[in-house]
This record gives structure tokens, sequence and C-alpha cells, in this order.
């Protein structure tokens, strides 16, 4: 008999979801899906606001990553006030943004790996979820759970010295920012008491980073097989090929790396990419246009950036890309669990960053704004870390805003979520009468490794429960589970 | 020579000008009065109610009130803290107050006012009005959903000709402030940032700038409202 199985909530997770698998009569999986089910509206209720509200107005989709939100709003609104888009600003303006930017990828990445990823990682996907959480990997391990506070830390002292306050701050203001660094912040962040300080961040980073080789040396079937699917991949790069999070053209690649889109300019977005909208979620599925809604759609992330970039502008992070990249001879890679090593040589990359823009003059300059000839529309892009994030607002000659259209990253990766479902249904629940919390964790293993951030991505609120519910051809609830 | 009297503060006796206010009369004795409408130097108005006293034993607004010979004043009962909170939970509770969002946000005085009765969430239903963002002038905008209709800017902000560039606009509780179309002409960029500046709260914003005072500068960030007495 057929079934359908839904898995709500999804947990360990930004957000609210939930999965639903249909079994056909034989026992295969006919179909799966991921649905967003919460709204939040963000694009509809930042219309009728003045445009230098924005920044500080839709940052608030999030509290893991607001900064993402902020700076592309800021980008933004950059183009609107005639600052240019991206590099337009002055140096010193330019320096803090990327500083607390690549603050914030510092924090969230280490935040995922550490807080939601690890304990699959320590305890094994099938063990009991009483063990499996942040918790247990503090019993089981101090000190890596130390680590991971106190570099989440660190991070979020970043953001709070350039924007104001660790969360939902206003340092990036049009054409700007609107405070620079003091001797006393740069000192305290550069070479404050270990281990808060820029140098110790980036041993921390190496050991974060040999923490995962060795598991993957010791389970390196499970981390190439699970979730395995080839993919397009699109991010931002620097103009030279260079990974660059916080400015660059735009670049996507077929699954053989051959190039869809060749760095062009972000202003264009709409020329290239569209959005389709199924009617069981609230996020929609963007893709490309020159390949349509079936072949069109993409990865982002760190996983797509280490596909996309030709290198990565920091010694150590580097020579970790050269490592990572000979795992696939070059070739573009596909393994859904290499996020997690993508997503570490990122946090390294950014803690190389950090160090080099706090050893900057600039830092602590005094310049801090430009302004040039109103424009009426403004596109913001920014590598956020789960991915490209797309700002885009229309304001009117009162100096409100008309429209806005966000993409958040993880709506980009909305068709690939959806294709990491049907891949692990299909590997753990063909032929299954009983939904196993083996099984159930499988499934959220795979939406996890794209660090989605639900709530930002349909702009709604909420936790992120998970429930699975088997349905039989009739449309019958056979079987649920929740978590 | 100024002509001074004599009067009791909380129990104490205090010296204070003839004629001067009791709120500014007060704070030279070292005694916070929190006020919202009322700004030193334009005419007082009497309109927001939170600065209430007790004067020989009735209350009346402190800001309006002028200070005589043998005057009896009481500054903070419980009654009159209990009421000072409800005249903030009803201002936040009538308008459309989104904190996170506003630019005035560390430098509000309504907010600072909250912070210290320690307003977690009104205990009045949110009337949730629908109003408008007046966007039309150039240098000015004036965002009626955080009005508190106290007419500081009716009574302090005027151009050139000495014409005040707000005006009233409705009646009763549809009352709003408008901006001038024609004695706003000529405001320049000092009177435009004057005027949020007098706003106690967000909204009037001067127009092109915005958020560029940093977390930490604000008005409210280190001192809190009434520390400086």
């Amino acid at each position: 008999m057929a079934k359908k199985i839904v898995i709500e909530p999804v947990t360990r997770v930004e957000g609210h979801g939930k999965v639903t698998i249909h079994l056909d009569d034989k026992g295969e999986v006919a179909q799966s899906r991921l649905h967003i089910v919460e709204f939040r509206g963000f694009e509809r209720f930042v219309q009728g606001r003045p445009y230098w509200e924005a920044p500080v107005l839709v940052q608030r989709l999030c509290g893991i990553c607001p900064v993402s939100h902020h700076l592309a709003a800021a980008k933004a609104v950059d183009v609107i006030v005639g600052a240019g888009t991206g590099l337009g600003l002055t140096p010193t303006a330019e320096k803090i943004r990327r500083l607390m930017h690549y603050g914030q990828i510092f924090q969230s990445h280490t935040l995922h790996f550490f807080h939601l990823a690890s304990p699959d990682l320590l305890f094994g996907y099938d063990a009991p979820p009483e063990k499996r959480n942040v918790i247990g990997v503090a019993l089981a391990n101090r000190e890596l759970a130390t680590q991971a506070v106190l570099m989440r830390k660190y991070g979020q002292e970043l953001i709070a010295a350039t924007a104001g306050k660790k969360i939902h701050g206003t340092g990036a203001i049009p054409g700007g920012v609107n405070k620079s660094l003091t001797i006393e912040e740069r000192d305290t962040l550069l070479k404050g008491r270990a281990p808060l300080n820029a140098d110790h961040m980036i041993v921390w980073s190496q050991g974060a980073l040999a923490f995962f080789k060795d598991y993957y040396r010791k389970n390196k079937a499970f981390i190439d097989g699970f979730s395995k699917f080839p993919s397009n991949h699109l991010s931002l790069v620097r103009k030279d090929g260079a990974l660059d999070l916080y400015h660059g053209v735009l670049r996507a690649i077929d699954a053989n790396g051959k190039k869809i889109l060749t760095d062009v300019d972000y202003q264009e977005y709409l020329q290239h990419i569209r959005e389709e909208v199924r009617l069981w979620s609230y996020m929609k599925f963007p893709f490309l246009k020159a390949l349509g809604k079936d072949k069109g759609w993409y990865r982002v992330g760190p996983l797509a950036r280490m596909n996309t970039v030709d290198f990565i502008p920091t010694p150590l992070a580097q020579k970790e890309f050269e490592e990572f990249k000979k795992a696939t001879n070059g070739k573009p890679n596909d393994m859904c669990m290499h996020t997690h090593w993508a997503r570490l040589i990122e946090v390294l990359h950014a803690a190389e960053v950090i160090r080099n823009l706090l050893l900057d003059p600039d830092i602590t300059g005094t310049d801090l704004v430009v302004k040039g000839a109103r424009q009426s529309e403004g596109i913001g892009l920014l590598e956020a870390p789960r991915g490209t994030l797309f700002h885009h607002y229309r304001v009117g000659a009162n100096d409100l805003i008309e429209m806005a259209n966000l993409i958040v990253s993880t709506t980009h990766n909305n068709e690939p979520m959806n294709q990491a479902v049907n891949y692990v249904a299909k590997t753990y629940m063909t032929g299954q009468k009983e939904i196993t919390e083996g099984m159930m964790n499988a499934v959220e293993i795979a939406i996890r490794a794209y660090d989605p951030c639900l709530s930002c991505a349909t702009h709604a609120y909420g936790h992120m429960p998970l429930e699975v519910s088997l349905y039989d051809v009739g449309g019958n609830l056979i079987a649920q589970k929740r978590k | 020579m100024a002509t001074f009297v004599k009067f009791t503060l909380n129990g104490k006796s205090c010296l204070a000008e003839e004629g001067q206010p009791l709120v500014a009369a007060a704070k030279e004795c070292g005694v916070y009065i929190p006020t919202l409408c009322n700004y030193p130097g334009i005419p007082p108005k009497g309109a927001c109610r939170i600065c209430t006293v007790l004067i020989n034993g009735l209350p009346a607004t402190a800001c309006t009130t002028k200070v005589v010979e043998g005057m009896n004043v009481q500054t903070s009962t419980p009654e009159l803290e209990a009421f000072r909170m409800a005249v903030v939970e009803i201002l936040f509770a009538e308008g459309n107050h989104l904190c996170p969002s506003c630019e005035k946000s560390g430098s509000c005085e309504l907010q600072a006012l909250a912070y210290r009765y320690r307003m977690t969430v009104p205990r009045f239903p949110y009337l949730f009005p629908k109003r408008d963002v007046e966007a039309w002038h150039p240098k000015i905008l004036k965002d009626h959903n955080r009005c508190i209709q106290c007419k500081r800017c009716i009574r302090g902000i005027h151009n050139e000709a000495g014409q005040a560039v707000f005006a009233f606009g409705k009646r009763g509780d549809r009352v709003v402030i408008n901006i001038d179309p024609e004695t706003s002409k000529t405001v320049s960029d000092e009177l435009a940032q004057q005027a949020m500046d007098l706003c106690p709260v967000g909204a009037i914003l001067r127009k092109e700038k915005g958020f560029d005072v940093p977390i930490g500068r604000r008005k409210y960030d280190r001192t809190p409202i009434g520390s400086e007495v």
C-alpha cells in the first residue's frame, strides 16, 4: 500500500520546516519534499519605510547572521545614495564592513559546525537524541566545546566593535559606516589576552580543520557518499577569481565545471536568475534563466564557493583549498558532507582576513561616508555564511521604499535540499515499514549540511520542529513521528 | 536682580528664582521630574502630564506651574510613579512604536522613560492605529506612527520669518502634526536636524542620513534619562 511519511519538526537548523515522503504500492519512494511552512513577509512590510532604515529593519529577519542582511541592504542603499556598488566607499568604511562580515562568517560557521553539526560526527547519526546534541559534545569533549564557545564569542566581539552590538547593530549606513575602530578596540581584538586574539583564532581554526579531516579519514565512505548528487554551483567571486565574501561578480558553473555565468555584474541579476513559486512551500525556487526551471537550479554556500573560485587569497586557507581540490582532482565537488570541510576552510580564511584587516591602518581611519547622485534602485549582494544573498530595493522620489526583493541563501539551496531529502529517502526508507530515529536523523543530516536558515528564507519566525508522516495512496495517515 | 522664593521640595526647604517653572527649579535643587512634552527654552504646554506632581497635596503639571513662596511640592509617591508609568504605557499602546528599526532608539525620551519605569510590555491593549508616513518634504520626514502629539515641534521650530514649520491637522483623537507646506519651504539642513533632535521620539527625521550616531554614543546609551540630575 502506498504511504506518505512526514518528518516534522526538522531539528538543529534555523527555522521551521517539515519533510514529506510518499511511498508507492511497492514501498519505493515516489516523491519527497522539504516544506517550509512559515511566512514572514519582510519584503512587504519594508515597503513604505525610508530607504536608510532598510539595513537596520531587514536584519531582524535573523538573529544568527543579521550582519548579512544588514550589509546586503547597506550595499543596495549605497547604490541608491550614489556611493557606487561595493567598492565605492572610503577605504575605512569598506574595511570596517569587511571586518564585520568576516567576524560574522567566523561566528556563524563556528556555531554551525560545533553546535549543530558536530554532535552527528562525534556520536553518529543513529546515536540517541539525548546524547546527540551540543550538551553531549560538551560532556564528551570539553576542550572542543570550550573552543566552540570562545570562537563564536570572538566573532561576536568583532561584530560588536564594528556594528555597535553583537546582534542587530547599526554600523553600516548609506554610503559607509558610522564608526571605525578605536586603537584600544583594535588592539584588544588583534592581540588581546589569549585565546581571544586574532592569532589564536587562526590556530584554533586549523585545529577544527584537523578535527574534521581526522574524522574524514576514519569515515571516508560516509562523508564521500552521503547525499552526493551533481548540481550547478553559484557564488560571487572577486574579479580575479579569488574567494571574496563581501563583494564580487556572479559566477555559476555546471556539474563539470563549465561556466554558465561568467563573472557578471550583479546589478543585472534579473537577466540571469528567476524564481519559481510552488504551492506546497513558502520558499521560492530560484533557477538560472538560461537553463530553465528543471535544469537551472544550483547550490550556494561554502561547497559552491569552493567550486566556483579559482583560489583563496590567504596563504593558510589556500593550502587547505588545494588539498580540498585534490579530493576531486580539481573537478567540482558534489559531495554534500564536504560542505562541512569547505565551511571550516572558510573559517580559517576568515580568521586570516580578520588578522590582516586588524593590522591595516585604515581600520582606525576617520573618513567614513561618501555620497553621490541619488538613484531610484539599488541591488546589494554578498556571500552570507550560507551562500549568496540578494537584496534589491526600488525607492520613490519621496525616499520611501516601493519594492523589495530578497533572495536569501537558503532559498537558492531549496532544490538541492529537496534533492538531498530525496536521496536519503530513497536510500534509507525504501521498503521500510517502520520509521526509526536513525532514518529521521539521516534526513536531517542531509538538510543540515546546507546550514539552512529557514526563517530567513521564508521570512517566517519560530523554531524548527520536524515531523514525519506516512500516508497511504488514498492520502490516509498511517504513521507519524514528531521530534 | 532676581528675587528668590522659598518652597518645600520633598520635605526639604529650597530656593528658586521667582516665576521659574517648577521642573527647572527642582532640577536646580537636584530633583528630577520626568518630562516629555516640555523642553527648556520653549513655552510649556502641559500636554503629556508625565511631570505631574503634588502641590500642596493636589496634582498639577510641574512644567506649567511656576514656583511661588511657601509652595509644598512632592515629586515622587508610589501613586505618582504608577501614574507616570501608565502615561508611558498608554503612549506606547496608542501609537505604532517599533524601537528595533527606529533611528531614535537609544536617543528616544519615550523609550528612555520606559526603561526608567521598567516597562516590559504595556498593560493596555495596543490600538495599532492606521497612520501614514509623510515623506513629501525634501528635508524632513514625519512618521505619524511614532508621534505622541507633544507639540514640541510646533512650539520650537520656526523658519527665518519666525513662523512655525509644523502645524495641527484634524481634531480629537485623530489629531496629527503635519509639516506646513508654506512655512517649511525654506527649511535648512540645520533646522531639519534641530527638528529631529527636538522631537522626543522618532516622529521627525531629517532625510537622506540615517543612523549616523553609533550605538554607544547615543543620548541615553551611557547616561539613562534623569541621571544627570
